[in-house]
């Protein structure tokens, strides 16, 4: 019990900090903060600042005449749908395979294990390619069969949303383990020598532990979703109106002098994305620390 | 290795067991379910491009590799991710300390910044970099078309790896060992070395990896700000493309497979090594 | 799990069904299946290299004032001219494709989505037009004129990657071709193309690519083509360009589909008179058929007369045609220019 204990939560309080911190000098902690703030500021703060700076640099008009845009409506829709597909698809099976991969003991658990973080290491045009390869109506070992059924998933809709899906695939198991891992199954234990099923234990023992690691991967999923691009770029056609995502309609209007245009729609796609994880991580801090 | 974080932890589970059952009849399932939907989404196609690479024989391997311009793509990319890999096992731990036993205002900030190179898009990333640190740079750095660029834009899309793969264990570190070394007289850099380092090796490593594997496969930042000089400032995602626009599936397939296999190489030898530590006790 | 955090989660569930459903309303047609006629005309589908985009879409508005044309709407897919041809081989429907090579187009006949006659009219199969020029900054301050001016010590030249963009070719061509056209031999034109290689500061993936670089501060001379100096300069960026003396001519061919709607070939009939060829040209592009009356062209160097004719003009035919020129210079092993470009690289 002491143990679970000490392995607190991220804000355990400024009590147990201080006792237990040994002494750093100052002037370390000071130099170790200004690596950390320069690094951070001149890699991403500043850079992407700039992509906002650019967006609302000509004024609000050409900001709102953007986003007004039918084709520009279309690809924020597009993007936003098959993001949601993404997050409702990884979300149910990352949670599955999260529990599945701590609380229980399989032949070739490690090789699942190892393969999970696949998908992030593995090149936007190797995705293409590989979707391009299997999908193919000519003569893809799936494509094939599937348009005889009449479902064309390469450049439609279908093709955009396993790409993105797949892309994002580790994020919801990355985050729900190590909530798993911490929780312990003493509660679960109990209710299942109380007689409780499987289904009912998870659904009221452990998810509601793991709530919040799941909404977090759920939203980096969605982030990491409505920001694909070389995938997407292969497999949808880039019909415009059609199978053009927001980062396609980005990549056209700025090969096209719209640079404003391309900027504003980025400075969506960043905005959102921030703002969500934003949300998200104070809501955590704020609950865990209630909970605590 | 890399989801399942094998720790001391895992070796001598304290508070609760893992179940060592089998699986029971509905986890069995779930498994099946589990195990089918990523193979149909992830596994197939790869290996649908691994079959493709190896249709061409032993041959199609070794043409394909010994051409200068991919073997200097290759060698670039994974040099380049590995020196990447260091910096951010460094300062990537640096920023997680940071983040977790110092407060200082703005923390907060800086743990939603991140998570920012996962929310833009790759494309969007290089615009900006291109206009920070190109030709037309405000504080007049210019990394535009060299291989400094190339390392800039790895180093931004693999930020958030070993952060966040330091940081949760960072969190959930016991303390009592610090505290006694503290008691004993032991100055902080000692602990540091000493005691807390150990425990973070695995998660380091882990992170590393990913970032690693990561930065092997980029392309869409690359696509304005590198050049795409042969020899020089090519790399892998770019050559494979070249294949692909010239029609030689077989070609990219043979590098898309190259890049796969470093990949898994790293992701395995982690594994083992975390394995080994957590033996090693 | 309480009343209320039960009531959180089925109404976090439902916001984003609602928002998954309300997405999901925007027109989702099968875009997979081409020329379904509406109830009031048809749609055709277009699928072609990004440079005409916004010239396409101007001569389609014109076509659907004429009678052949009325009632006629348009998908459009634009992107890298390769990318869109290997697209419709892997099945992105198409009734009308336009692309900036004839290899592109070749790529469809082969597979037997093109009829084999679809080059056998008076144009070849040739709808836009182009040459190949010089960029440079405004006012031309590095004095760039003539072929011989690339290759000086300290010039910095952009060009699109001949590796990996079909229509990057079509430069790199003009340059080898300019020397044999000046009397040189082939060692001349290999000794050539090698000192501007070593010039070259960038290789960005597509024509595009490579004005946006430039644009951004790299290089002091983009090798590119006379109506996308033009499109640039119509939407306000900072470049002037040379026509050089020698240069080649650019044909970019357009073809209708075997499985196209009949007003599909109505359309490219169209694309060939005069009033479309007009329209065209106030884009920047060169007239492929005689009688065009030229509008003034904004952007144009001079726009009363936009398109000086070089000293010598250069053809594709001049090299054999694309196929034997494919195998010369551009084979992935033993293409000239490949070559050329593994040496310069290795050199540095």
């Amino acid at each position: 019990m002491v143990d679970t204990a000490a392995a607190d939560t991220p804000t355990a309080g400024p009590t147990l900090l201080q006792a237990s911190r040994p002494a750093g000098s100052g002037a370390g902690r000071v130099t170790r903060q200004a690596i950390v703030v320069v690094y951070l500021s001149a890699l991403v703060v500043i850079p992407v600042a700039l992509v906002f700076w650019n967006a609302f640099k000509d004024g609000l008009a050409p900001v709102i005449a953007a986003l007004t845009d039918p084709v520009v409506v279309h690809a924020l829709q597009l993007t936003l749908m098959a993001a949601l597909w993404s997050v409702v698809f990884n979300a149910i099976f990352g949670v599955a395979t999260a529990v599945l991969l701590v609380r229980y003991e399989f032949p070739g658990k490690r090789v699942l294990n190892a393969f999970i973080d696949l998908p992030l290491s593995v090149s936007p045009v190797v995705v293409g390619l590989s979707l391009v390869i299997v999908y193919n109506i000519h003569d893809g070992i799936l494509g094939k069969p599937l348009a005889a059924a009449g479902i064309h998933v390469l450049f439609s809709t279908p093709g955009i949303v396993l790409a993105t899906t797949f892309i994002s695939m580790p994020l919801v198991v990355r985050e729900v383990v190590p909530v798993l891992q911490e929780q312990g199954t003493e509660q679960e234990q109990a209710a299942s020598s109380l007689g409780a099923g499987g289904w009912t234990t998870f659904w009221r023992i452990t998810m509601p532990g793991i709530r919040w690691g799941v909404i977090y991967g759920v939203v980096l999923c969605f982030a990491r979703s409505i920001g694909e691009f070389g995938a997407v770029k292969v497999v949808s056609g880039n019909i415009t109106g059609k199978t053009q995502t927001a980062t396609l309609a980005v990549e056209q209007l700025y090969q096209n002098f719209n640079q404003t245009q391309a900027f504003t729609i980025a400075a969506v796609l960043a905005g959102a994305a921030i703002v969500i994880i934003s949300v998200v991580a104070t809501l955590r801090v704020r609950v865990e620390r209630r909970e605590s | 290795m890399t989801v399942v974080q094998l720790d001391a932890k895992d070796a001598a589970p304290p508070g609760g067991r893992v179940l060592r059952t089998n699986l029971t009849k509905g986890a069995g399932i779930g498994l099946g379910v589990v195990v089918l939907w990523f193979s149909v989404l992830v596994l197939l196609p790869l290996a649908a491009v691994v079959a493709v690479a190896v249709n061409g024989g032993w041959d199609g391997f070794v043409t394909t590799l010994t051409n200068p311009q991919t073997a200097s793509a290759i060698k670039l990319t994974v040099l380049t991710s590995l020196a990447v890999a260091v910096l951010n096992v460094l300062v990537g731990t640096l920023i997680a300390w940071v983040l977790v036993r110092e407060r200082f205002p703005g923390s907060r900030v800086l743990e939603v910044v991140i998570d920012v190179p996962f929310a833009l898009p790759t494309i969007v990333a290089g615009l900006v970099l291109l206009a920070l640190y190109g030709p037309q740079s405000p504080i007049g750095v210019n990394v535009a078309n060299t291989r400094a660029a190339v390392f800039l834009a790895f180093a931004f899309v693999t930020l958030p790896f070993v952060v966040r793969s330091v940081q949760p264990v960072l969190e959930q570190l016991d303390r009592e060992a610090e505290q006694a070394a503290h008691s004993l007289g032991a100055s902080p850099g000692t602990t540091f070395r000493r005691i807390v380092l150990p425990a973070l090796i695995p998660a380091i490593a882990a992170g590393g990896a990913l970032s690693f594997a990561r930065g092997v496969s980029e392309y869409g930042s690359l696509v304005l700000l590198s050049g795409n000089l042969a020899m020089r400032t090519e790399v892998t995602s770019v050559r494979m493309l070249t294949y692909v626009e010239n029609g030689n599936l077989a070609s990219a397939s043979v590098v898309a497979t190259v890049l796969l296999g470093v990949a898994l190489f790293v992701l395995v030898a982690i594994d083992l090594l975390q394995r080994w530590l957590v033996r090693r006790g | 799990m309480n009343a209320k955090a039960r009531a959180g989660w089925l109404a976090g569930v439902l916001v984003i069904a609602t928002m998954g459903l309300a997405a999901c309303s925007s027109p989702g047609d099968d875009p997979s299946a081409s020329g379904a006629p509406d109830a009031a005309g048809t749609q055709l589908s277009i699928v072609a290299f990004s440079v005409p985009q916004k010239a396409n879409q101007a001569v389609q508005a014109a076509f659907a004032k004429t009678d052949a044309g009325a009632g006629v709407t348009w998908t459009e897919s634009y992107g890298a001219s390769g990318d869109q041809s290997r697209a419709v081989e892997s099945g992105l429907a198409a009734d009308y494709v336009h692309f900036s090579l004839e290899s592109d187009v070749t790529r469809l006949v082969d597979d037997g989505l093109v009829d084999p006659s679809w080059n056998s009219g008076a144009t070849k199969g040739i709808v836009t037009s182009s040459v190949v020029v010089f960029a440079v900054r405004p006012g031309n301050p590095k004095n760039i004129h003539t072929w011989d001016d690339l290759v000086k010590d300290g010039v910095q030249v952009v060009t699109p990657n001949p590796g990996s963009s079909g229509s990057a070719r079509w430069n790199i061509l003009a340059a080898w071709g300019q020397v044999i056209a000046g009397g040189g031999s082939e060692e001349d034109a290999k000794a050539y193309t090698t000192k501007l290689f070593t010039n070259i500061v960038s290789l960005p993936g597509s024509g595009r690519d490579a004005t946006t670089a430039f644009l951004a501060g790299t290089g002091d001379v983009l090798l590119s083509y006379e109506n996308e100096a033009i499109a640039a300069r119509q939407s306000g960026a900072a470049l002037d360009y040379v026509v050089p003396d020698t240069t080649l001519r650019i044909d970019n061919p357009g073809a209708v589909t075997k499985a196209a709607n009949a007003k599909a070939k109505a359309f490219l009939d169209y694309v060939l008179t005069p009033d479309a060829q007009a329209i065209y040209a106030s884009f920047g592009f060169r007239p492929v058929v005689d009688g065009v009356t030229l509008p003034e062209v904004k952007g144009a160097n001079d726009p009363a007369n936009p398109f000086p004719t070089p000293t010598t003009l250069l053809t594709i035919d001049d090299f054999g045609g694309w196929s034997a020129a494919k195998k010369k210079f551009f084979d992935e092993d033993t293409g000239i220019i490949t070559q050329i470009q593994a040496d310069t690289g290795k050199a540095s």
